[in-house]
């Protein structure tokens, strides 16, 4: 099972990128108001057309 | 913590891969599942093509996964990721240009695989049979893809990046990386190549991509789908965006060790079985979690599920997600799959997964997002939405109740013995025995096609009384 040579370091460093990613999110602040956030895509956009908000 | 439009910065979203992925998707559904009713009826009725090799059931086959993963799955990710990215980053896509080679590249994959698979070309590897040549080319476009989404993520206005997005970013990256692993290949002309693995270690490496396929292709990029597009639709927002997170950082730490359960009784060593399988069952947990958040997003509103077919489509997709989520890890375990291993029962769990759960959660979002693309509120004809809806479901019901029976009379008849050690079956009976539910499964297939042919009708009517206006990115609300 030569294989698992490859795919076990594979899997071990994308582990541990996928902690770091979390980490990065963790600590910029991406989880500091998840409630404010969930709701924040309802009053974002309110249609594809919206010729009433102009830059 | 939002910032306004800067002067001088691009105003309107950059909508047209959008357009022409959502439209590519029903294009490519249709022709995906024509060809799988043209092999559930070859299984039915084997001499239907009249042995002409191009239409050979071993060639249609692959062509038919290849269509309806890659091209209608593929155009449905690629348009829905593309329209949420920008809507929650509000910005219009990073370098739109390289998105319109995105979508050209796509198709163009997809024509080669429409091409070269019905002439016989092939690697052999299940979802990857794709010959060398047309697997470099995805391996172009989708890096492509990855630096219009994470470009546009790069340039975001808004701070937080919506969980949806991060559901799509992990489809993307981990799709770049299962496709290179598994695809290195020795090419020998053109249009041959030998897998860089032999053996045993090529079947670990095929479900390693294999799973995570479905892992990262078929579930996260589609949860990105259900976690923006379902909020959007029931106007209310998840039901607990905590869970969401947690669910995405569980589902992405447990998936990648899946796969061996893919080979049980097989040459792969018994502990690395044994690892997949517990892999397997602890996926349930996130998978469930999710399921429950996405259709308790509803809770307080459940009178929307009556009136709404596009919230039918979005919910029923998300039990048939908890349905295969469920039966997935229970057929991982060993006993369970000495069972259902090789049976058709493993073709209705897929189907439940790629009919009701992927199908439904596409369909669903495609209706909210047409007819948007083309200044409309609306498809043209909500009840031709209802009508698929319904005929769609029983198309569903009928392919997965047959196959589960089909599955398990095949497992039992396989492996049941005489008092002196012989078997009681030979293979052809149950063949024979399977008849039947391979004319109930084409039923229920031809049902489903027919939906899609409704939804097509229905996306016609909707562009042609519609037009593509640009849309105006909206000056935001400071947070």
């Amino acid at each position: 099972m030569d294989i698992l040579y490859l795919l076990i370091p594979l899997s071990t460093v994308l582990v541990l990128g996928i902690i770091g990613v979390f980490g990065w999110a963790l600590h910029g602040g991406q989880f500091d108001d998840l409630e404010q956030h969930g709701a924040q895509i309802l009053q974002a956009d309110a249609g594809s057309v919206d010729p009433c908000q102009g830059p | 913590m939002v910032e306004r439009t800067q002067p001088g910065a691009s105003v309107h979203y950059a909508d047209g891969p959008v357009r022409g992925f959502a439209l590519a998707a029903v294009v490519w559904g249709v022709v995906g599942m024509l060809v799988g009713v043209i092999i559930a009826a070859q299984l039915t009725f084997p001499d239907m093509t009249y042995g002409i090799p191009w239409l050979s059931y071993g060639r249609l086959r692959p062509l038919h996964t290849n269509a309806v993963i890659f091209a209608f799955g593929g155009c449905a990710l690629m348009a829905t990721s593309l329209h949420v990215v920008q809507r929650t980053c509000q910005v219009p896509l990073f370098a739109p240009k390289l998105a319109s080679f995105v979508f050209w590249g796509w198709q163009a994959v997809i024509v080669a695989a429409a091409v070269s698979l019905p002439l016989g070309y092939t690697q052999g590897k299940e979802y990857a049979e794709l010959e060398w040549p047309i697997d470099l080319l995805i391996a172009v476009v989708w890096v492509a893809y990855a630096i219009v989404f994470f470009g546009t993520i790069g340039v975001r206005k808004v701070r937080h990046i919506y969980v949806a997005n991060w559901f799509f970013g992990a489809f993307i990256i981990a799709v770049a990386l299962l496709h290179i692993v598994n695809s290195a290949a020795m090419p020998v002309s053109l249009t041959k190549s030998y897998s860089a693995y032999a053996g045993v270690q090529d079947a670990m490496v095929q479900w390693w991509y294999g799973h995570n396929a479905v892992g990262f292709f078929l579930t996260a990029g589609f949860l990105g789908m259900m976690y923006y597009y379902i909020p959007k639709q029931a106007e209310r927002p998840v039901y607990s965006y905590r869970l969401s997170i947690v669910h995405f950082w569980a589902l992405i730490f447990t998936y990648m060790w899946a796969g061996p359960h893919h080979l049980h009784y097989t040459a792969l060593p018994d502990w690395a079985q044994s690892v997949g399988m517990i892999f397997s069952l602890v996926l349930l947990a996130p998978s469930w979690g999710g399921m429950i958040n996405g259709v308790m997003t509803l809770s307080g509103a459940w009178h929307k599920l009556r009136d709404d077919p596009i919230l039918k489509f979005l919910i029923v997709a998300l039990s048939f997600y908890g349905m295969s989520t469920f039966e997935g890890p229970m057929m991982s375990i060993k006993t369970v799959n000495s069972l259902s291993h090789y049976t058709d029962w493993t073709i209705g769990h897929v189907h439940s997964g790629a009919l009701g759960w992927v199908g439904f959660i596409s369909m669903g979002s495609l209706y909210y997002l047409i007819p948007r693309m083309f200044g409309q509120t609306k498809m043209f004809s909500t009840r031709a939405i209802e009508l698929h809806f319904w005929i769609a479901t029983l198309g569903v019901v009928l392919y997965i109740a047959a196959m589960w029976i089909a599955g398990v009379m095949q497992g039992l008849m396989w492996r049941a013995l005489n008092a002196d050690g012989t078997l009681v079956y030979t293979f052809v009976e149950s063949v024979k025995a399977t008849w039947p539910f391979y004319f109930i499964r084409l039923c229920g297939g031809l049902l489903y096609l027919g939906g899609m042919g409704v939804m097509a009708w229905n996306v016609v009517m909707t562009v042609r009384s519609g037009q593509a206006k640009p849309a105006l990115i909206p000056r935001l609300a400071t947070a």
